[in-house]
């Protein structure tokens, strides 16, 4: 096992005392696995995604075991974290506009962990980051890495990023939202070049997205998460195609489709995802689900595994896997 | 659009210019004075006092007969001077506290930043005083004083500055790469940050030329015989009404140094960007 996560649980300092973001998220992913990450802002999918990385705020506790390559994260120092960290874990993040330094070359950004990692001197660094741009399917590699960030359009600039990410040939790649500030044809091609090159070199991927189109296409399995807490989780097509959590239902019924009627309005759900320091003693999605019972309110549902694989936390879903 | 946008930019270009020329002039007096005055600048010449402007005397004389022409071009030492050491010692001392709070975070960043107001509410002219008062006058002191000014300024300006780009998402990108806080603040947060620290310390060189003069106007700065455009104007003082042009040259030095100095700040600034850079 590659990654295997049990029990996270992340409180962020507020002035009023520590604020529970995540709370006893567990998931494991195998070597060239992806595993998707959905839910709202606020959801807790970020978060979960820096303390793998070792990147939270400061003041920020993690319970739980993070366990990577049979190794515990949970007791390196920041040096140890920062070896790992571009080397075998790297990074995607959402706004390429901003994610690469303006007043550095790109050539110059995408070897620098080349530089860190594996001690390159800075022209084989830079030889090797030109051959990185032309792997990620960029035109003229040898202007790319000369141009500044300015000068390269949204798309360019993540398959940039990319490079950036894979120089070092990491085993684990975080994407946070890696195409959401990008349009919807290119998109696509930056997330099919990220499964090819995952493919190739059996790297896994955690791609967190609020997008269940881009997860339905791209993961072999998905974590669907809601108030910090895991709701649903188990393979694409038995999560998507099978759902059984009210949260999964109105998040797929909230999903604009073409097609649909004129002047329909979009299904939104009722209420607004909790945040701040209040702690639910139940199911978090309790104040927003058609379907609550009192008892819902009473403890968090305890996790139900069905037979297709497909694990979920909800008492309205009986071991047949129906909603009763 | 792009018709607003090169018209600003031919602005720049020409406040950039101007403000080198002005910065290159008094730069260049100082060099000559080094070797070169029409008269050595504190020789007095009692029978030739107070003359007009003349070939012999371009500037006229003093009221102790003294060639003004030839004190200001070696007072452009003195102004230089302070403003070089005065800025190098606030950019030394500033920057490097205001990224060491920045990246330090926590303790540290408040107890620097404590340290910066207790200095802000320290006026620099008290400062020079109590130089002054213990050491005795002189450039050095007063230089002292400036510098030590400068200090939070840069401080407080580079600390925010480098908070909003550690803020920024590359900066949390190369930290997903590896790189060590320290490693960032001088690769990835200084080069952001130099535009808005040139134009302050283009703006604070400018303060200093000005609080030199003040501070020597005041006695507390350059002593005679050393010529300088502050002590100049306080000895033009009591001559006003029969000789103004005492205190209008030296007056025109320093306004015209400022204004060169701000000028080339403000289109260094606009220089510096690599988007515009690029577009040139």
């Amino acid at each position: 096992m590659l990654l295997d996560i049990e029990g996270l649980s992340i409180d962020l300092p507020t002035p009023y005392g520590g604020c529970r973001v995540v709370r006893d998220v567990s998931f494991s992913l195998r070597a060239g696995q992806s595993l998707g990450v959905v839910g709202e802002s606020g959801s807790g999918k970020t978060m979960t995604a820096l303390a793998l990385m070792g990147l939270l705020p400061d003041g920020a506790v993690v319970s739980g075991a993070l366990r990577f390559e049979g190794r515990d994260l949970a007791p390196l120092g920041e040096a140890e974290m920062q070896m790992l960290r571009g080397d075998r874990i790297a990074m995607i993040f959402q706004e390429p506009m901003t994610a690469l330094n303006p007043l550095h070359r790109i050539g110059a950004q995408v070897a620098e962990p080349l530089i860190l990692h594996r001690g390159l001197s800075k022209a084989a660094a830079w030889a090797q980051a030109v051959k990185l741009l032309g792997h990620v399917r960029l035109r003229d590699p040898e202007r790319i890495a000369r141009a500044y960030p300015f000068a390269l359009s949204g798309g360019e600039r993540q398959r940039a990023m990319i490079a950036m990410a894979l120089s070092c040939g990491p085993k684990l790649i975080i994407a946070d939202e890696p195409t959401t500030a990008l349009d919807v044809t290119v998109q696509a091609k930056i997330l099919d070049l990220l499964a090819m090159l995952g493919a190739e070199s059996e790297m896994a991927m955690l791609l967190v997205s609020h997008d269940l189109a881009v997860i339905a296409r791209h993961c072999r399995r998905v974590l669907v998460m809601y108030g910090g807490a895991v709701m649903e989780e188990g393979p694409v097509e038995a999560v998507l195609g099978q759902t059984l959590h009210p949260y999964t239902r109105a998040l797929m019924e909230a999903r604009p489709t073409l097609g649909a009627p004129r002047g329909e309005r979009l299904r939104a759900i009722p209420g607004a995802a909790p945040s701040g320091p209040s702690e639910p003693k139940g199911c978090a999605f309790a104040d927003r689900c058609p379907l609550a019972l009192e008892a819902c309110r009473a403890e968090p549902p305890p996790p139900l595994r069905l037979p297709d694989g497909h694990s979920v936390r909800c008492i309205r879903v009986d071991a047949e896997g129906r909603l009763t | 659009m792009t018709l607003a946008l090169s018209a600003k930019r031919s602005r720049a270009g020409a406040s950039l210019r101007l403000g080198a020329l002005l910065v290159a002039l008094l730069v260049g007096a100082a060099a000559l004075s080094l070797v070169w005055t029409p008269y050595p600048p504190a020789a007095m010449d009692i029978p030739n006092k107070l003359l007009a402007p003349s070939f012999a005397h371009w500037l006229g004389t003093d009221a102790l007969g003294r060639d003004v022409a030839s004190q200001i071009l070696a007072g452009a030492r003195v102004s230089l001077l302070v403003g070089v050491i005065a800025v190098g010692i606030g950019l030394g001392f500033g920057v490097a506290l205001g990224l060491l709070a920045a990246t330090a975070q926590g303790f540290i960043e408040d107890a620097i930043m404590k340290f910066c107001d207790f200095t802000f509410a320290f006026p620099a002219l008290l400062m020079a005083i109590l130089l002054t008062a213990t050491y005795g006058p002189g450039v050095i002191n007063a230089i002292l004083a400036i510098g030590i000014a400068n200090v939070p300024i840069f401080a407080k300006l580079t600390r925010s500055a480098a908070n909003g780009v550690l803020a920024r998402e590359f900066a949390m990108a190369a930290r997903a790469s590896g790189r060590g806080p320290f490693a960032i603040a001088f690769e990835h947060v200084l080069p952001n940050i130099a535009p808005p620290l040139i134009v302050q310390a283009t703006i604070q060189f400018a303060i200093a030329i000005l609080a030199e003069a003040a501070l020597s106007y005041l006695g507390l700065g350059a002593q005679p015989p050393l010529a300088s455009w502050g002590r100049m104007l306080a000895d033009a003082q009591a001559w006003m009404y029969v000789a103004p042009r005492l205190a209008i040259f030296p007056g025109l030095a320093v306004a015209l140094s400022v204004l060169g100095l701000n000028l080339l700040g403000d289109g260094l600034r606009d220089a510096l960007d690599p988007r515009l850079r690029a577009r040139r």
